[in-house]
């Protein structure tokens, strides 16, 4: 066996001794080095903020091996210490039972009080300390995208340790993005500190970058003692960043429009059936949309480990429930007072009295949470200037389908066949053998279920509590009004041109005198033409 | 000052007041008992907050009985609800006073309810104890504001910021009515006397219940984006806050980035809302329910037995009414009567502990003196303590920023006894509060 061979002469094997000794030694001497700047952290972090920050900057200082770990514990609150005795503790959750798992040794203990425990809060400053820390240790991170983040983090806030590191890293950089991001952050450093012809490489290097710091630097040096032709350039370049984002302003103004727009859509939309079709007007519509966001808290407490299909389960659900509330308020109040509207008002607005403060009765008054599925969160970042926010991206689409999907019904299936002959003229559909009351109880409950479902999406977005359907119900008259009685096309231009409307005046009316404006439009609107945008023709609209 | 506004208001108001006034007195009047009336909605859209208070009230009055009562005899509590109506509050407090002949009414919520049972305090020359922040530039002889004036939260809140985060722009966002306009005048005066330019400050206004605020959040990411430090000082009331914060979420605003401070998100709203997207926002207030000292691990306490649920949370108006409650008990003993003259005049320098460990007293300005604290919002819908004011901040009636108001005082002691008394013409205003 050639590996013991050394073993066989005597000096080599002691010299190798030796090593092992001496490294072994001064291993020793750097463990011990490390267990003291860990004690001395751990000391600090269970006192106050200052001490706290102090353990953090310590532990960056002298380059713990753990400090990463560390450092990420803090950041997600999993790190806590015992009243008795200040020993640190990793919980992942805080409860009696739990496992408590000892920062030192790893040792680990049960919970038996949870007020034994407190957690290492943190306050801003520490957090902005820390994603600092994390982001400098991130730069040799081997996800790309954590580089990327960490140098996105660091864009204008470099110092002389950064920017050697990202000068090393900078040529072995093997993704182009990540590199681009590096080139931006060593050119506003270049930016601040260079001569002149540093200057203005760094000037040709940031044109057109949309990243905040950059338009930053490049204000701050038009007002700094940099030569004229710098500053020319500079100016040059700061009008293209501004023209760019001017442009991707407008495209997020058009975004957010939409996107009230499609949250007025779904809100009115079945009013567009329940008043539209049958010219009920109900004044419980609001609540009915409450009931669906009701449903998806209920489904949502059901099924607590999985958030992300409740939604989708509550969204046959909240159909169910308000479209099954909606028929027994056809059947029971409704039905009696057809051709009186100003009864159906009135009675339906008792109704919706009585809904609220069931609701309040059963679920307390206080708002309800419901939680936003993992996927529903976040943004598509197209640009540092223009992002588009996921749940409204979701919102959007959730609002075409279920347009698609009531278009699809009323005029592809018998129902809506149905539907339609009893709201063109009732006496002969009845002639024909449609069974108009049937019709009526079922209609009124479509309408009744897609509300239900439009408070699936608005949980999503506001609160959910007893008053959430009266502030909605004026918006969906509106928009219902506006689009043309009667007309399910009517409602979704309305819809989705009047949130367009709002958010274009809303940057410089604000958004007070906006909602103020858009309804005198409204009304002058209604004047002009008093059956909305697409008014329903024929000798049933005459009547 | 909060108020929640409902379309239909009025025709809710009239529905629900045939509904629901029908009041809650308890028990027929025993002849040798001291009667203290509850003034809070218990139905419509204040409920939200406001029912707490009763409670909490029914808690400090079932307490103080066991104690051995006032005076040698019980306390009864008399319930009414005003349903969220703001004439109804003045109607119900005139049935308090004249029919049930309560000795004082702890109540009210809203600034505009507060305004409209005013002159009826004033006529009948009765006391009301009110427990929530509010606006400041009003002091009556009939009332007693036990929650925060302005200086006693939004200046110190302003000043945190300032000096400890280093903000240098400010974006003051509220609902759009008399709280927030007010305090939004009185903050940008003061920002102005510290030398923050115009251009540095942002001023918002949206209707109550604003639900869509993807334009002013992108609006106010674009702000903060300009190189120096920004932070939000927010008065937007209860309901409208829950999409704000989800929106900021939603488009990657973090409180490191950007920090929201505000001034009516306490744990009671928190418990409705998925915290996780609000961790390290800031509220100001002068308590919170995580405060370290054990008159208040006894008040939680006693809180959890009397409503038999261990995860009601506490909140600063609760403790304004403990404050306010166990102030008057002393003034009554002092005076050694309930008539409201007597203890008007016993209550000024009456002090009491509060919560946070220290003394709360009511000073001639019918006002009180309160710690003020900031605290971070954590994960689980409870506040940290991230500053606090090194003693007690006395209430100011009429702020010393607002032109018009910053020479008038107030001061209920003879033998000025005037809530509106200009020290530059040395004229009381005929105007009573």
């Amino acid at each position: 066996m050639p590996m013991f061979k050394p073993l066989a002469r005597p000096l080599p094997f002691f010299a190798l001794w030796m090593l092992i000794t001496l490294m072994l030694g001064l291993s020793l001497q750097a463990r011990a080095a490390e267990d003291e700047t860990l004690a001395q952290a751990g000391a600090l972090l269970v006192q106050k903020f200052d001490q706290r920050a102090d353990a953090v900057a310590l532990l960056v200082e002298r380059d713990h091996p753990r400090t990463q770990e560390i450092l990420r514990l803090l950041q997600d609150g999993e790190l806590y210490y015992r009243k008795d005795d200040d020993r640190l503790f990793v919980i992942k959750s805080a409860e009696t039972g739990a496992e408590a798992l000892d920062l030192l040794d790893g040792s680990a203990v049960t919970i038996e009080k949870k007020r034994d425990f407190k957690k290492v809060t943190l306050n801003n400053q520490m957090r902005n300390q820390i994603s600092q820390a994390l982001a400098e240790i991130g730069l040799k991170a081997e996800d790309p995208k954590r580089r990327a983040a960490a140098v996105r983090e660091l864009l204008g806030a470099l110092n002389e340790d950064t920017v050697s590191v990202l000068r090393n890293r900078i040529g072995n950089e093997p993704v182009a993005e990540v590199r681009e991001l590096m080139v931006l952050a060593l050119a506003i450093q270049d930016l601040e500190k260079g001569d002149e012809a540093t200057r203005l490489q760094a000037i040709e290097q940031l044109d057109g970058s949309l990243e905040p710091p950059v338009r930053n630097a490049l204000t701050a040096l038009l007002g700094s003692d940099a030569a004229d032709q710098v500053k020319r350039q500079a100016q040059l370049a700061l009008n293209g960043i501004d023209e760019k984002i001017r442009y991707y302003g407008m495209l997020e103004t058009l975004y957010f429009g939409l996107s009230l727009g499609s949250v007025l859509v779904l809100a009115g939309i079945g009013l567009a059936i329940t008043f539209g079709v049958m010219g009920v007007i109900n004044m419980a519509h609001g609540e009915l949309i409450m009931l669906g966001a009701y449903t998806t808290y209920v489904i949502q407490q059901l099924m607590p480990n999985h958030i992300g299909a409740s939604i989708l389960v509550a969204i046959p659900a909240a159909f169910m429930v308000s479209a099954l509330v909606g028929i027994a308020i056809e059947r029971g109040v409704i039905r009696f007072l057809y051709g009186r509207p100003l009864e159906t008002l009135l009675a339906t607005f008792g109704i919706s009295l009585v809904l609220q403060q069931a609701v309040r009765s059963i679920f307390s008054p206080l708002n309800r949470s419901v939680a936003t599925p993992d996927w529903m969160s976040g943004l598509v970042e197209i640009n540092p200037v223009f992002s588009l926010t996921l749940s409204r991206l979701y919102i959007i689409l959730f609002c075409l389908l279920v347009f698609v999907a009531l278009v699809v019904v009323l005029k592809r299936t018998p129902l809506g066949l149905q539907v339609r002959a009893v709201s063109q003229n009732r006496a002969m559909a009845r002639a024909m053998g449609v069974r108009s009351k049937w019709v009526d109880a079922l209609t009124f409950g479509l309408g009744s279920g897609v509300a239900g479902v439009a408070g699936v999406a608005l949980s999503q977005l506001t609160n959910v509590g007893p008053n959430l359907g009266q502030s909605y119900i004026i918006d969906s008259f509106m928009v219902v009004v506006f689009g043309g009685v009667g007309n399910l096309w009517g409602t979704l231009v309305a819809g989705l041109s009047l949130g367009v409307a709002n958010k274009v005046l809303e940057p410089w009316a604000g958004a007070v005198l906006a909602k103020i404006l858009v309804l005198v439009f409204i009304i002058l609107f209604i004047q002009k033409r008093p059956r909305g945008l697409f008014p329903q023709r024929g000798r049933a609209a005459e009547g | 000052m909060r108020t929640k506004a409902s379309k239909s208001k009025l025709l809710l108001g009239s529905v629900s007041t045939l509904a629901l006034s029908v009041s809650m007195n308890v028990a027929m009047a025993a002849e040798d008992t001291i009667k203290v009336g509850i003034l809070h909605s218990l139905s419509g859209t204040m409920a939200i907050s406001e029912t707490t208070l009763k409670d909490t009230m029914l808690m400090l009055i079932e307490e103080q009985n066991k104690k051995g009562g006032l005076l040698g005899k019980q306390l009864e509590p008399v319930v009414v609800d005003p349903a969220s109506n703001w004439p109804l509050f003045a109607e119900k407090a005139r049935e308090l006073i004249e029919k049930d002949k309560v000795d004082a009414v702890f109540g009210c919520w809203t600034s505009v309810s507060r305004k409209s049972v005013l002159p009826v305090f004033e006529e009948l020359d009765s006391l009301l104890f009110y427990p929530v922040q509010y606006e400041g530039e009003e002091s009556s002889k009939n009332v007693f504001y036990t929650g925060a004036a302005p200086n006693q939260q939004a200046v110190p809140a302003v000043d945190y910021l300032m000096n400890d985060l280093g903000v240098e722009r400010w974006v003051l966002a509220g609902t759009d009515y008399v709280y927030p306009r007010t305090t939004n005048k009185i903050l940008e005066a003061y920002l102005k006397s510290k030398g923050v330019a115009a251009e540095d400050i942002m001023i918002n206004y949206t209707p109550f219940g604003h639900s869509d605020w993807q334009s002013i959040v992108s609006d106010i990411k674009k702000f903060g984006s300009e190189g120096k430090k920004t932070a939000v000082v927010s008065t937007i009331n209860g309901d409208a806050n829950v999409p704000f914060y989800k929106e900021l979420g939603a488009q990657g605003v973090s409180a490191g980035d950007i920090p929201v401070v505000a001034f009516s998100v306490g744990e009671e709203e928190l418990s409705g809302i998925d915290t996780a997207p609000l961790v390290g926002h800031l509220a100001a207030w002068n308590y919170f329910m995580s405060v370290d000292a054990d008159v208040n691990d006894g008040f939680i306490d006693s809180w959890h037995s009397y409503i038999k649920n261990e995860d009601r949370v506490t909140n600063d108006p609760m403790e304004a009414h403990y404050i306010g409650f166990n102030m008057w008990v002393e003034a009554v003993k002092k005076a050694g009567s309930t008539d409201p003259a007597a203890v008007q005049d016993a209550i000024v320098g009456v002090s009491v502990p509060n919560l946070t460990g220290g003394y709360s007293t009511m000073m001639p300005n019918h006002h009180i003196t309160k710690p003020v604290l900031i605290g971070e919002i954590q994960d689980d819908g409870q506040f940290e303590v991230v500053w606090e004011t090194s003693g007690t901040v006395a209430g100011d009636a009429w702020s010393d920023y607002l032109e018009g108001s910053k020479d008038i005082i107030s001061d209920w002691r003879a033998p000025l006894s005037c809530g509106n008394y200009n020290t530059k013409t040395g004229k009381c205003s005929g105007q009573n509060f």
